[in-house]
């Protein structure tokens, strides 16, 4: 796996001293938005480095820490595993996206009343897999919201804190 | 005269919009100009010889920056304790992944192939990997005997317990594994260096003053060339105490020889296979008992796995030793031990400080020594709980009020224990899911061991601006336990201000004193009660000029801080820390007053073991501790839970599988922790029992989680299953082999 991960950044170097960047056409935060980017180039490099958009982490590059989530289309996923090509004509959601302007989505507000940011590495993620769960059930049970935040790993707070900033935010919203 | 409108009350984290947003900034998310990437070339054995270091065909190598051991402009080793591991490694090595060369290139994917193209050829020497191969010894790698450090700490005599009559006398061995920080941001720094300007770092750590002293010996420069600035750092956990001063060398030596700056940022595979993990342990216990369960003699020998290299292994071996009699008055106790060399990368700090793996021993044990003299495990502790006035293993007299009987009832009223211990040990028979309950009790001292405190002298700044903000200086590092929300709330507090009007400023050597590392429980006990008196100060000192009286609005609290500063430039103190009169430490007998102050917990698990898949569970949990005066019940609660959570990680999934030396799954696939899916729910209780000595009352809590969830869960295992289980983890697979070598030996 290791190896497999190493090769595809090689590739990469490959068609940076080849040329070959695509242009790839999509929405990203609700702006339209172009990236120049190689067709493997890993989603998560290109939203940091051509974009800007340092929010997503990158936690083991291997689709197991979910520190780099990110929604396209509505699908919460991995962007250290989605090559650039691939988001031709999505909607990609980045945290930097969740809040309203300066008003906080309400999963914001519960993980800071509610102790579920410390370090804050993870909670990126953590806020993109909450408020996709809560898309998907606006009234989730203590079984869903486990399932729901399972593939997003936090070394913190053992999740107690993010599991009732999830109940918080639903409550604060009926 | 000390406010408490915001101490106790779970106020807003300072940094806490910016982590919700994205907007914070860690150092992967920081670039500067003209910026190179740096990559580390490691040994791929564990020992042996560097007789050549191959350059592979189809890179440009006269596009890289290259540095070996002989380009190091000072000393060529880390500045800790020993100063035994060097920066890079020179002609030998002694453990695998220990860093040779190290590369910098502005295309960090040609980086990476560059890295995989150099080839160091090194002739192997023996190796040992084990405490047993490196006590016999199998082969000398370390000094005369392998052997790093050794404590011995006496009271009483316990050699005349033993043959005493009506004593039993129980004995045991346990072990622990080696277990990663994996905080979730690896290792990472920039830095920018030249002779003329000096060094300058930015990165992920813990300790910014212990990379600043290793950063002057290796450049050789005056301390005022070299600036270390803490960026948003991602977790630590111990794991970023001793590493960064590596890693920001490595940068360092790069941006130095190159003339531009270099960011290092490890990923995942790097920072799991080079970096420190916790010493793997192993504690032989001797128990002398009489029939009703009074504790007469106790002789500990506890070791633990160095690694390579002497990095922090004496000072975890020393908190190890001191925890290992625990919480018990004991007359007659010997403690023994040992931090031994062996080929693997250097263990180091990791919550709990070597304080976990002999508590684990300890509290397993008792459970024997329990059963032995046919007691319960309550009865035996509830007989030997130390109370005021008693003294420790080290001598040290407990002058505070110590209730772990009353600990010990509540956690066991919020988990009905003692019916589900009946309950379960009826229904497990037959049964395919066996249940069992479990507990632990225990203490953590907090701050430095002994004259710890007494040497590092720390010291925190606190400043006021002419609008009547306040600024507290220190460089204790915010790392996610909540260093600048406690410290504001402190300030605050201790000046009558709002929580809003008090920043806390990012820890920059040039900017802040040194109050010491962010690790050993001592941020909020020690450092805080250094931030309460220098704010206290800054009002003494307008009311000494006569700005202010006993009591004041914001307006005139901001118009004194104008007045003084436009009269004398600046409104600013500082305060070193000064050791209580009383606390008395004998560092050649290892005997006194071992800390300042201790937190006192009982923890208890439930489990469930399922005895066709073997897998065991945390079923529910329950963690009852006195911390002195709760700061924050949030971020408290936060550590607590937490640091079970890590806890219940060691013990049954988090394996470091070694082979030859080298972490063998070091990957968050293989190597796993805790998910949301696995928690049980973790109910955290406090007792609150000020403490003089603290801010506002408070002790140190962060590392207590960690003592407690080991022998908490295997107590329970050994409830459900009749069967004993002495070493963590307790995988899956250790589960079937004390399973089934029970069924084979019945």
């Amino acid at each position: 796996m290791k190896d497999e991960v190493k090769a595809a950044k090689s590739d990469t170097a490959a068609d940076a001293s080849g040329g070959g960047k695509l242009s790839v056409r999509c929405t990203v935060n609700g702006a339209e938005a172009t990236l120049r980017a190689y067709p493997l180039a890993r989603l998560l490099d290109v939203l940091r480095e051509e974009l800007r958009l340092t929010g997503t982490k990158e936690g083991c590059g291997e689709g197991e820490c979910g520190a780099c989530s990110v929604l396209i289309d509505g699908e919460l996923v991995n962007s250290c595993l989605v090559p650039a090509a691939q988001v031709e004509g999505a909607e990609v959601l980045t945290v930097e996206g969740v809040a309203d302007g300066e008003r906080l989505h309400a999963v914001q507000r519960a993980m800071i009343e509610c102790g579920g940011a410390q370090c804050g590495i993870c909670t990126p993620g953590m806020v993109l897999a909450a408020v996709n769960l809560l898309r998907r059930t606006p009234r989730p049970t203590d079984a869903d919201i486990r399932e729901g935040l399972a593939g997003n790993l936090c070394r913190c707070t053992g999740y107690v804190k993010i599991f009732e900033a999830v109940v918080k935010a639903v409550e604060s919203r009926k | 005269m000390i406010s408490d409108k915001n101490i106790g009350r779970p106020v807003p984290r300072k940094e806490g919009r910016a982590k919700v947003t994205g907007a914070a900034q860690y150092v992967d998310d920081l670039r500067l100009p003209g910026m190179l990437h740096g990559a580390t070339v490691r040994s791929p054995v564990p020992r042996g010889r560097i007789t050549n270091v191959r350059f592979g065909e189809g890179i440009p190598w006269d596009e890289f920056t290259v540095v070996t051991a002989r380009d190091v402009p000072g000393a060529n080793y880390v500045a800790l304790i020993l100063n035994d591991q060097p920066y890079l490694a020179d002609r030998v090595v002694n453990h695998a992944e220990e860093p040779v060369l190290l590369l910098a290139h502005p295309d960090k994917y040609l980086l990476e192939e560059a890295r995989r193209a150099v080839h160091l050829e090194i002739e192997p020497l023996p190796a040992v990997f084990t405490i047993e191969e490196a006590l016999a010894p199998k082969e000398v790698v370390w000094g005369e005997d392998n052997v790093f450090k050794t404590f011995l700490v006496e009271k009483g005599n316990v050699e005349e317990v033993w043959d005493a009559p009506g004593v039993v006398v129980v004995e045991g061995e346990y072990r622990t594994g080696a277990q990663e920080q994996l905080y979730i941001e690896t290792n990472g720094v920039i830095a920018e260096a030249s002779p003329e300007r000096g060094v300058v770092v930015r990165g992920s750590m813990q300790c910014p003053y212990y990379v600043h002293k290793a950063l002057v010996k290796l450049f050789g420069l005056p301390e005022e060339k070299v600036r270390v600035i803490q960026t948003e750092t991602g977790g630590g956990f111990g794991g970023k105490e001793e590493y960064p001063s590596m890693i920001a060398g490595h940068a360092a030596l790069l941006a130095w020889k190159s003339g531009r700056p270099v960011k290092m940022v490890y990923d995942r595979a790097e920072d799991m296979a080079a970096t420190t993990k916790r010493h793997p342990s192993r504690t032989r216990h001797r128990t002398a008992v009489t029939r009703d369960g009074r504790l007469v003699g106790m002789e500990i020998d506890f070791v633990v796995d160095g690694g390579a290299y002497a990095t922090l292994s004496s000072v975890v071996l020393s908190r190890g030793t001191i925890h290992a009699a625990g919480p018990y008055n004991c007359p007659n106790v010997r403690i023994r031990s040992r931090a031994v060399a062996t080929n693997v990368p250097p263990h180091g700090a990791f919550r709990g400080f070597g304080a976990p793996q002999s508590i684990f021993a300890l509290e397993r044990h008792l459970d024997k020594v329990a059963a032995a003299v046919g007691l319960t495990p309550e009865d035996l502790r509830r007989r030997n709980f130390i109370t005021k006035g008693e003294t420790t293993a080290t001598g040290q007299v407990i002058r505070e009020d110590v209730d772990l009987a009353g600990l010990l009832d509540r956690a066991f009223e919020l988990t009905d224990y003692r019916a589900k211990r009946e309950r379960f040990a009826r229904e497990n028979e037959g049964a395919r899911v066996k249940r069992g309950i479990g507990f632990a009790s225990f203490m953590h001292g907090a701050g430095f061991t002994g004259s710890g405190e007494k040497y590092l002298q720390s010291v925190v700044g606190c400043e006021a601006t002419p609008e009547g903000r306040v600024r507290v200086l220190s460089a204790s590092t915010e790392i996610g336990q909540g260093t600048k929300t406690v410290f504001a709330q402190i300030a605050a507090d201790a000046l009558g201000l709002d929580y809003e009007a008090v920043e806390v400023v990012q820890p920059d050597t040039a900017d802040v004193p040194n109050s010491g590392p962010t690790v050993a429980s001592r941020t909020t006990m020690i450092v805080g009660k250094l931030v309460e008196s220098a704010a206290l100060q800054i009002r003494e000192t307008l009311k000494g000029a006569g700005l202010i009286g006993d009591s004041y609005t914001h307006g005139d609290w901001a118009r004194a801080c104008a007045g003084y500063i436009e009269r004398h430039g600046a409104l600013r103190t500082h305060v070193q820390y000064r050791q209580p009169e009383d606390i008395e430490w004998d560092d050649e007998r290892y005997r006194g007053d071992a800390y300042g102050a201790y937190a006192w917990a009982v923890y208890v698990a439930e489990v469930s073991v399922d005895t066709v898949t073997y897998e065991a569970r945390v079923e529910d949990f329950v963690a009852v501790q006195e911390v002195g005066r709760v700061i924050h019940p949030v971020l408290a609660a936060g550590q607590i839970e937490g640091g079970v959570a890590q806890g219940i990680g060691w013990t049954l999934y988090e394996n470091v599988v070694w082979r030859g030396g080298r972490m063998a799954n070091g990957q968050m696939t293989n190597y796993i922790i805790p998910t949301a899916a696995d928690v049980p729910p973790i109910r955290v209780h406090f007792f609150e029992n000020p403490y003089e000595g603290g801010p506002a009352g408070a002790k140190g809590i962060g590392e207590l989680p960690m003592d407690g969830p080991a022998p908490a869960i295997l107590n329970a295992f050994e409830h459900a299953t009749g069967v004993r289980a002495d070493a963590v983890p307790l995988t899956p697979e250790a589960v079937m082999d004390a399973l089934e070598g029970e069924a084979v030996g019945a």
